[in-house]
């Protein structure tokens, strides 16, 4: 059921989890039981009361499939939608690219909008998954106003194939509550000794290749995207000797994180944003070394079953003022000039969402080659199942 | 039409179903397996027995699967056993129908949610929390191979009542009677004739549980964290995450054999202990 929102009777149903979710969007759950697509969409088809009261038929069908990432959207402007249109916006959580490519090579995915990183665009392209845009149908997209260093990358040999959606940082979040009289921790040398001391037990990675083998390469200093074997082996090690001292290897952090289970996390922007606005203690940081810088796109799959909502829906969010209500919702900054003129001076000033320059210039985006390299995805299988 | 083409016809779905959803898609399996990883994932063809050779770096998976599977279905009997003795034998026949229905209420909810439910249950705020406020400690308990054999009996215990239920209901009252008439205190009519004549339920209720608890992926994922890992967990990870197809193949012919093997060794075992009876079969 994770699989499918409705946002109607979701509200209903799902009362009791989300008192402990406070600002939470998402079937975060979903991203702990990874690989769950097609199960729980049987599960959602099964349970009638899931299904919305208003299953009107409107010009676009009744409904549109959001593939995309937890944490991520301000519900309120999915229910907007829908009561605009008649769509109702079914949401798929994914916690990596990976996972989302998987289903996409599987085929029969049944998205019709997804959510794709800069870095895996190229492959997506290449492995004929991914449909150019007729920008036509995206009157509010005005390239102009994008900035190209982050909305870039959605254009392969002049074509567009993916619209911006929002940028953001992969750094860690720390319950400094927990640190007692120790110094907060500000690389990622000290976020893994810190994990195999003091925090043993109290530290999450996020079940996703590119940011934990990365920031395990950062440890020695390497290239978050390295994919040398000899880099390779190094990071391996300290994963596998930091394992036992994890918490959870996971990409759905904040429950455990609110909840004071866990104390430290890799986390992205937003997550970090989310958590601090509601727990002060719990602080984001970038790590000096280095990390990730990355976009992310809307995009369409090849083979979208509700092309015309598809559009629409991607439309109506890249509305300034509804991009807007999200940027403030979820913490992640946008690409989009004229959704900062619409932002309240404070968040434009925030160093969560718009890190120091030096601590910026220290990232690097991710690079097409982690998303296929064969090594790092078994370094990452060997690592969870060690 | 002759009985006999009658019968064929008869099978004739059945046949053609297990062929085109079981025995084609092993087949696949079966040529994946020898195959090779794609550039960017997925399956090219070859012919290499290199992902079999690879099968050790799963090894922890298969340990995991073996030791908490059997753990995991013992622990379901233990508790189940005595709830269908009571249910079948001790409840009144007034309250026994409540009784059953709230033993099946819990599948009416998808167990993603009550799997969810065990989060915070076994979380920080939940259990140990009331055990820190009564001076009992404040033990971790998500996260751990504890958490996730809480889950697998709390989510298969229906499994195992229902045919421990079903043998004993069928149990004749008049052997019990006969029994006692012969001399034997309770304790020695239900070893000897109670016990034995409910092996047949309690054996589907083994295997109906063990079987199933072979391919469990959810509950490891969801309370164990990703740290206590399944093999269905490591096979998730291979076609979902990896896409590393012909490993994932492998991997998963690996399982059927290891199934098929103690599968097989368990129905001669019980078939023994039921004194050769060929009624130890699923129901």
């Amino acid at each position: 059921m994770t699989d499918r929102n409705d946002f109607i009777s979701r509200e209903r149903f799902m009362a009791e989890l989300y008192r402990y979710k406070k600002g939470s969007v998402t079937r975060r759950h979903f991203l702990g039981v990874t690989g769950l697509g097609a199960a729980t969409a049987v599960l959602g088809a099964a349970m009638p009361g899931l299904r919305s009261a208003a299953w009107a038929q409107g010009a676009i069908g009744d409904r549109v499939a959001l593939a995309t990432w937890p944490n991520y959207h301000d519900p309120a402007n999915f229910e907007a939608f829908t009561a605009a249109t008649g769509a109702a916006v079914e949401v798929n959580v994914f916690g990596s690219n990976e996972e989302m490519l998987a289903k996409l090579q599987a085929g029969g995915s049944g998205w019709d909008v997804f959510v794709p990183t800069n870095y895996t665009i190229t492959t997506y392209v290449g492995e004929d998954l991914i449909e150019p845009l007729d920008l036509a149908k995206i009157p509010n997209y005005d390239p102009a106003a994008f900035n190209q260093r982050f909305a870039g990358p959605g254009t392969v040999d002049g074509k567009v194939y993916a619209v911006s959606k929002n940028w953001g940082t992969t750094g860690f979040a720390v319950n400094t509550s927990n640190l007692g009289d120790k110094p907060k921790p500000t690389t990622w040398k000290e976020f893994w000794d810190l994990t195999m001391t003091d925090f043993s037990g109290r530290t999450m990675v996020h079940d996703y290749q590119l940011t934990t083998i990365g920031n395990a390469l950062k440890y020695f200093g390497y290239s978050f995207n390295s994919i040398d074997p000899k880099e390779l082996a190094d990071a391996e090690k300290l994963l596998l000797d930091a394992k036992p001292h994890l918490f959870a290897i996971s990409s759905d952090y904040q429950p455990s994180m609110r909840s004071g289970d866990a104390w430290m996390t890799i986390c992205w922007t937003g997550d970090g944003k989310q958590m601090n606005r509601d727990m002060p203690e719990i602080e984001y940081v970038l790590g000096k070394e280095g990390g990730e810088l990355w976009s992310d796109f809307y995009a369409i799959p090849k083979g979208a079953p509700h092309m015309d909502a598809a559009y629409a829906l991607i439309n109506f969010l890249l509305d300034p003022a509804v991009n807007a209500k999200e940027a403030l919702f979820h913490g992640y900054p946008t690409a989009d000039s004229r959704v900062d003129a619409l932002m309240p001076p404070e968040v434009l000033a925030d160093p969560i969402l718009y890190p120091a320059k030096e601590l910026l210039d220290a990232l690097e985006f991710g690079a097409a080659v982690t998303l296929t390299d064969p090594n790092r995805a078994e370094l990452m299988a060997r690592f969870k199942s060690a | 039409m002759t009985p006999r083409l009658r019968t064929g016809l008869l099978l004739a779905p059945a046949a053609l179903w297990l062929l085109a959803m079981l025995v084609l898609p092993l087949v696949v399996v079966l040529v994946f397996s020898f195959g090779e990883r794609a550039a960017a994932g997925g399956y090219s063809a070859a012919f290499t027995l290199e992902n079999f050779a690879n099968l050790g770096t799963r090894w922890a998976a298969f340990k995991n699967t073996l030791m908490l599977a059997p753990v995991g279905t013992f622990l379901c009997l233990l508790i189940a056993y005595p709830l269908a003795y009571y249910l079948a034998v001790k409840a009144d026949r007034k309250w026994r129908t409540l009784l059953l229905i709230l033993v099946i209420v819990p599948f009416w909810t998808s167990i993603l949610i009550r799997s969810y439910a065990w989060i915070y249950l076994l979380g920080g705020q939940g259990i140990p929390r009331l055990f820190d406020s009564l001076g009992l400690g404040n033990p971790r308990l998500i996260n751990t191979p504890f958490a996730v054999l809480t889950g697998i009996v709390y989510g298969y215990l229906p499994l195992m009542v229902f045919p421990i239920f079903v043998s004993l209901e069928r149990l004749d009252k008049r052997l019990l009677e006969a029994s006692a008439d012969l001399g034997s205190p309770p304790w020695r009519s239900f070893l000897q004739v109670t016990l034995p004549l409910s092996m047949p339920g309690v054996a589907t209720g083994c295997m109906l549980v063990f079987i199933l608890l072979m391919g469990e992926f959810l509950i490891p994922a969801m309370l164990g964290g990703g740290k206590v890992f399944f093999v269905g967990n490591a096979l998730v990870d291979l076609f979902l995450q990896s896409r590393n197809w012909p490993f994932g193949a492998a991997v998963a012919v690996a399982l059927v054999v290891i199934m098929l093997v103690t599968v097989t060794g368990y129905m001669r075992a019980t078939r023994k202990w039921s004194g050769g009876r060929d009624d130890v079969s699923l129901m």
